[in-house]
C-alpha cells in the first residue's frame, strides 16, 4: 500500500513535468485543464465526487503517515566541497564563485561586530545569520535583482548580494538618521525599495500570503519576474504559512518559497514543530513542487533557486524550497541557547559542516584561494565593516517629527495637532528630552 | 520578533557563549566611544514603587514580577490536576522565564511547547477548557496575539451566550507580556486592551506588581469566564516585593484606591500606575495639589464606581494609557465618567497618552506618556 502512493506521487511528479514543457512560455492566465474538475459522468464506476478523483477500494486501510518520508537532500558538493555528480556543477566563474565567499564571510563579520556591539550596549538587539550563509547567497544569486523579495528577518545576505551598502545596515540598526526606515523599527528590519527587498516587519508568516498576492500582481504584468518569500519552519507552522500555501498553488503564482530549515524557533525543536517529513513534505498535499536542499550547499541552493525560479516564471506556478541548515548563533541577543541545546551539538556545526568552510574548500581545491587571501580579505573586510560602524554610531538619530509622518499617506489634522503639542511640550521641558542626540 | 527575551530587560548580559561570536572582542577608537551613551536606553521613564509587604496571605518571600507569575502557575499546577500550560517555548521556561522548572515538576503533558502559531494556542486553550480542564494559554507577546483575535472575539467570549449557556470556556486563561519597554518598537510595545474592551464575554487585567500579579493571576484562572491577563513586561525584574508564598486571590473588576487624595482623581494601570506614583509626588511637591491615585486592574468589566466616587469627591479626572489616544481605554472610562459627575466636574477629563502612531524605536522617549506630560496635564487642569 505504502509503495503504491510513492509510485503515484512519481507518477504524479512525471505528469507534472510533462505538463510543465507543454505550458512553456505561457504566462498569460488559463484555466488549465489539468486543474478543471472532472465533467460529472454516472456511468463511470469512479468516484464522482467534486474534491477528489482516484478509484474506490474495497479494503479499510489508512493513508500512512510517512506516505511522503525521507525526501532526500539534494547536494552538489560534498563536506570537503568536492563536486560530486559534475553534471550538477553549476560551473560558475572563478570570479563568482570569489564574489559568493567574500559576500557570505562579509556577512559573517557584519554579525560579529553588531552582535559585539549589542552586547557593548552600543544597539539595543541584533539577530546573528551565522551557518545561513549559504542559504542566502545561494539562493539571491539564482535569482534576477527585479525579483521581489520578502523575507522574515534572518536573511541580511540576502540583501547584501543585491548590493545593500554597509553603511545603510549600520543606519538602521543604529536607528540613525541614514535609516531608510526612519528609525521606527528594531535592528535587522531592513528594507529597500531600489533593491526590491520589501521591508521586515516582525510578526511571523504574514509576510507569506502576502507574497503570494505579489506574484500574482506580477504575473499579470507579464513582466518575467518572480517573487520569493523566505520563513524559518517555526514560522511555517502559522496560518498565514497555510493561507500563502494554498492560495499560491490555486492561484497559480509565479513564486518561491524558500524554507530556511535551522532546527530551531528559538528553543522548540523541529520535533515538537511538527510531525512528517518537514516542510517540503506539505509541497504535495497543496499541490505544489518541491525540493529539499542541503542549504549549507551554496550550489545546491543556488541550482534549485535557478531552476525553480526558472520554472515559476515559465509555468506560472510556486515551488517550495526546503533549505536544510543550522541555526549556529543564539536566536537574538535576547536569548541564551544553552539554555535548551548543546554546545557539543553547536560546535559541531560550526566546525564540521559550515557553509563557508565548504565554499572554501572548494575554491582551495582549485588554487582560488590562498592562506593569504584569507588573511588578508579578513583584515580588509573587518576594516570596512568597522569603518561604516564608526560612522554610523556617530551620526544623530532620525527628526522626532518623523514620528508622526507615515501613519497616512498625508499627516492628518488629528496627527498634527499631536505632533504640535509633543514639540510645545518639549520646548518647555526641554531638559528632560534627549533632543541633542536627534537631528533638527 | 526576537523574541526571546530572557534578557530583554538586561542589556549585555550573557558573556558565557558565544557561539561563533566569539573570537576578538571589538575594539573601538576613542572617537567612536564617545557616542555610546546615545545607543544607551534611557533610564527607566518610571520609579518602581513596591506595594506594602502583604500581611493576609501568610508567609511571604521576594519574589520579581516573572517569579510571582511562576509562583501563581505553580501553585495552580499543584492543586488544580486537570490545569495544563502552553505557548511558545514554555518549556524551557519561557522567552521570559515565567514557566522555568514547571515542566521538570509538573511533567510535559501538563507544561509544554506548541507548534508556532497563536491561532492554535488560543483555538486549543478554548478546547481544553470546553472539555472541563483548566487551560492557562501564553502568547509570547501581546502584539502576537492578533492572529488568535478571531478565537478569543468570536469563540472564547461567545462560547456561553451562544449556547444558551450549554458550554462554556470559562477555564481559559491566556497570558501575555505587554506594554513598552525601552527599545521594543513597534511589535514588543503594544497595549492591546481596548481591542478586546470592545468584546462582551471576556475579562482584561492587568497588574501592576509581583503581589498584584500573582493573587490577580489567580483570580482568573479561577474565574468561570475567560481572561486576558497583560504583564507589564517592564516590570518582570525591574518590580521586586515580598509575595505570598501560598495561593490568593484578588478580586477582579476591583479598582484599587492607591494613594487617598482631594483634588484630582488619576487612574491607570500596570506599568503606567508608577508614573501616575511619581507624577502625583511632583503635583503636592511644586504644586500644593493632592493627587488620588486608582489603579483600575481589571479592564473588562470594569470599577465605574470606585471611579466615579473619587471624581465626585475631586471634581477632576487624569486617566494615562500608553496606547493610543484615540480609542483607548481611556476614552470609554471618561464618556462615562462625564455621563455620571457631570456636575462634579470642574475642568475637563484630561487624557494623557500614546500618540495616534504605531509604537515607534528611536522615538520611543518622545512617544510615551511620561511624568512631564502628566504633570503638565495636572497644571492645565487645576489652572482651568
Ligand atoms: C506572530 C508571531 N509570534 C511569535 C513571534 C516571536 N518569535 C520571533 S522569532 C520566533 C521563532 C521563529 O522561528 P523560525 O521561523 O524557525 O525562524 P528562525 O528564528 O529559526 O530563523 C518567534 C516565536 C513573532 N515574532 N511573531
Ligand atoms: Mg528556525
Amino acid at each position: 500500500m505504502n509503495n503504491m502512493y510513492r509510485v503515484c506521487f512519481h507518477a504524479a511528479r512525471q505528469a507534472a513535468g510533462l505538463k510543465a514543457s507543454r505550458l512553456l512560455q505561457h504566462r498569460a492566465f488559463r484555466a488549465s485543464a489539468m486543474h478543471r474538475q472532472q465533467p460529472f459522468d454516472s456511468s463511470l464506476e469512479k468516484p464522482q465526487f467534486p474534491g477528489a478523483s482516484a478509484e474506490f477500494v474495497d479494503q479499510l486501510e489508512f493513508i500512512q503517515p510517512n506516505v511522503i518520508s525521507g525526501i532526500p537532500v539534494y547536494r552538489v558538493m560534498d563536506r570537503q566541497g568536492n563536486i560530486i555528480n559534475p553534471s550538477q556543477d553549476p560551473e560558475l566563474s572563478k570570479e563568482t564563485v570569489l564574489n559568493f565567499y567574500q559576500k557570505m564571510t562579509l556577512l559573517n563579520t557584519m554579525d560579529r561586530i553588531l552582535y559585539e556591539s549589542q552586547r557593548q550596549g552600543r544597539i539595543s538587539f541584533y539577530m546573528t545569520n551565522y551557518g545561513e550563509e549559504g542559504t542566502h547567497i545561494g539562493s539571491a544569486a539564482a535569482l534576477d535583482p527585479s525579483d521581489l523579495v520578502f523575507g522574515q528577518y534572518r536573511e541580511a545576505g540576502v540583501l547584501m548580494y543585491r548590493g545593500f551598502p554597509l553603511d545603510l545596515f549600520m543606519a538602521q540598526c543604529y536607528a540613525n538618521a541614514d535609516d531608510l526606515g526612519k528609525g521606527r523599527q528594531m535592528p535587522v528590519h531592513y528594507g529597500s525599495k531600489d533593491l526590491n527587498f520589501v521591508t521586515i516587519s516582525s510578526p511571523l508568516a504574514t509576510q507569506i500570503p502576502q507574497a503570494v498576492g505579489s506574484a500574482y500582481a506580477i504575473k499579470r504584468e507579464n513582466a518575467n519576474r518572480a517573487v520569493i518569500c523566505y520563513f524559518g519552519e517555526g514560522a511555517a507552522s502559522e496560518g498565514d504559512a497555510h493561507a500563502g500555501f494554498n492560495f499560491s498553488a490555486t492561484l497559480e503564482c509565479p513564486l518561491i518559497f524558500f524554507c530556511r530549515n535551522n532546527g530551531y524557533a528559538i528553543s522548540t525543536p523541529t520535533n515538537e514543530q511538527y510531525r512528517g517529513d518537514g516542510i517540503a513534505a506539505r509541497g504535495p498535499g497543496y499541490g505544489m513542487m518541491s525540493i529539499r536542499v542541503d542549504g549549507n550547499d551554496v550550489f545546491a541552493v543556488y541550482n534549485a533557486t535557478k531552476e525553480a525560479r526558472r520554472r515559476a516564471v515559465a509555468e506560472n506556478q510556486p515551488f517550495l524550497i526546503e533549505a536544510m541548515t543550522y541555526r549556529i548563533g543564539h536566536h537574538s541577543t535576547s536569548d541564551d541557547s544553552s539554555a535548551y541545546r548543546s554546545v557539543d551539538e553547536v560546535n559541531y556545526w560550526d566546525k564540521q559542516d559550515h557553509p563557508i568552510s565548504r565554499l572554501r574548500h572548494y575554491m582551495t581545491a582549485r588554487n582560488w584561494w590562498s592562506e593569504d587571501d584569507e588573511r588578508s580579505w579578513r583584515k580588509q573586510s573587518r576594516k570596512m565593516v568597522m569603518e561604516v560602524f564608526e560612522r554610523a554610531e556617530r551620526r544623530l538619530k532620525p527628526n522626532p517629527e518623523l514620528l508622526f509622518t507615515d501613519v497616512y499617506q498625508e499627516m492628518t489634522p488629528n496627527l498634527n495637532k499631536q505632533r504640535e503639542s509633543l514639540w510645545r511640550h518639549v520646548q518647555q521641558y526641554k531638559e528632560h528630552y534627549p533632543v541633542d542626540l536627534y537631528d533638527k | 520578533m526576537m523574541a526571546a527575551a530572557a534578557r530583554f530587560l538586561i542589556r549585555g548580559a550573557n558573556p558565557k557563549l558565544s557561539i561563533s561570536g566569539g573570537g576578538t572582542l571589538l575594539k573601538l577608537s576613542p572617537s567612536c566611544s564617545s557616542r555610546t551613551k546615545t545607543q544607551r536606553r534611557h533610564a527607566a521613564h518610571f520609579t518602581y514603587h513596591p506595594d506594602p509587604v502583604p500581611t493576609q496571605y501568610g508567609p511571604t518571600t521576594k519574589m520579581n514580577l516573572f517569579q510571582s507569575v511562576t509562583s501563581a502557575l505553580d501553585n495552580t499546577l499543584a492543586s488544580d490536576p486537570t490545569a495544563v500550560i502552553f505557548g511558545e517555548d514554555v518549556a524551557f521556561g519561557g522567552v521570559f522565564r515565567c514557566t522555568v522548572g514547571l515542566r521538570d515538576k509538573y511533567g510535559k503533558d501538563r507544561v509544554f511547547n506548541t507548534p508556532l502559531c497563536e491561532q492554535g494556542i488560543v483555538g486549543f486553550g478554548i478546547g481544553v477548557a470546553v472539555a472541563g480542564a483548566t487551560a492557562i494559554a501564553e502568547i509570547q507577546f501581546a502584539d502576537y496575539i492578533y492572529p488568535a483575535f478571531d478565537q478569543i472575539v468570536n469563540e472564547a467570549a461567545k462560547y456561553r451566550y451562544r449556547s444558551g449557556n450549554l458550554f462554556d470556556c470559562g477555564n481559559l486563561t491566556i497570558r501575555a507580556p505587554w506594554g513598552c519597554v525601552g527599545h521594543g518598537s513597534l511589535y514588543h510595545s503594544q497595549s492591546p486592551e481596548a481591542f478586546f474592551a470592545h468584546c462582551p464575554g471576556i475579562k482584561v487585567v492587568i497588574p501592576r506588581g509581583p503581589v498584584q500579579a500573582k493573587g490577580l493571576l489567580l483570580s482568573c484562572i479561577a474565574d468561570q469566564n475567560p481572561c486576558i491577563f497583560f504583564e507589564p513586561k517592564i516590570l518582570y525584574r525591574a518590580a521586586v516585593e515580598q509575595v505570598p508564598v501560598e495561593s490568593y486571590t484578588i478580586p477582579l473588576s476591583q479598582a484599587e484606591v492607591l494613594q487617598e487624595g482631594s483634588d484630582i482623581t488619576m487612574v491607570a494601570w500596570g506599568t503606567q500606575i508608577h508614573v501616575m506614583r511619581e507624577v502625583a509626588n511632583m503635583a503636592q511637591e511644586k504644586l500644593g495639589v493632592s493627587c488620588e491615585v486608582i489603579d483600575l486592574q481589571t479592564i473588562l468589566p470594569w470599577d465605574v464606581e470606585t471611579i466615579c466616587k473619587s471624581v465626585v469627591k475631586t471634581g477632576r479626572l487624569l486617566i494615562s494609557h500608553e496606547a493610543p489616544i484615540t480609542g483607548g481605554f481611556a476614552a470609554e472610562i471618561s464618556s462615562t465618567v462625564q455621563e455620571e459627575c457631570f456636575l462634579n466636574l470642574e475642568a475637563p477629563i484630561s487624557r494623557v497618552c500614546g500618540y495616534d502612531t504605531p509604537f515607534p524605536h528611536i522615538f520611543e522617549p518622545f512617544y510615551i506618556p511620561d511624568k512631564w506630560k502628566c504633570f503638565e496635564a495636572i497644571k492645565k487642569m487645576i489652572n482651568y
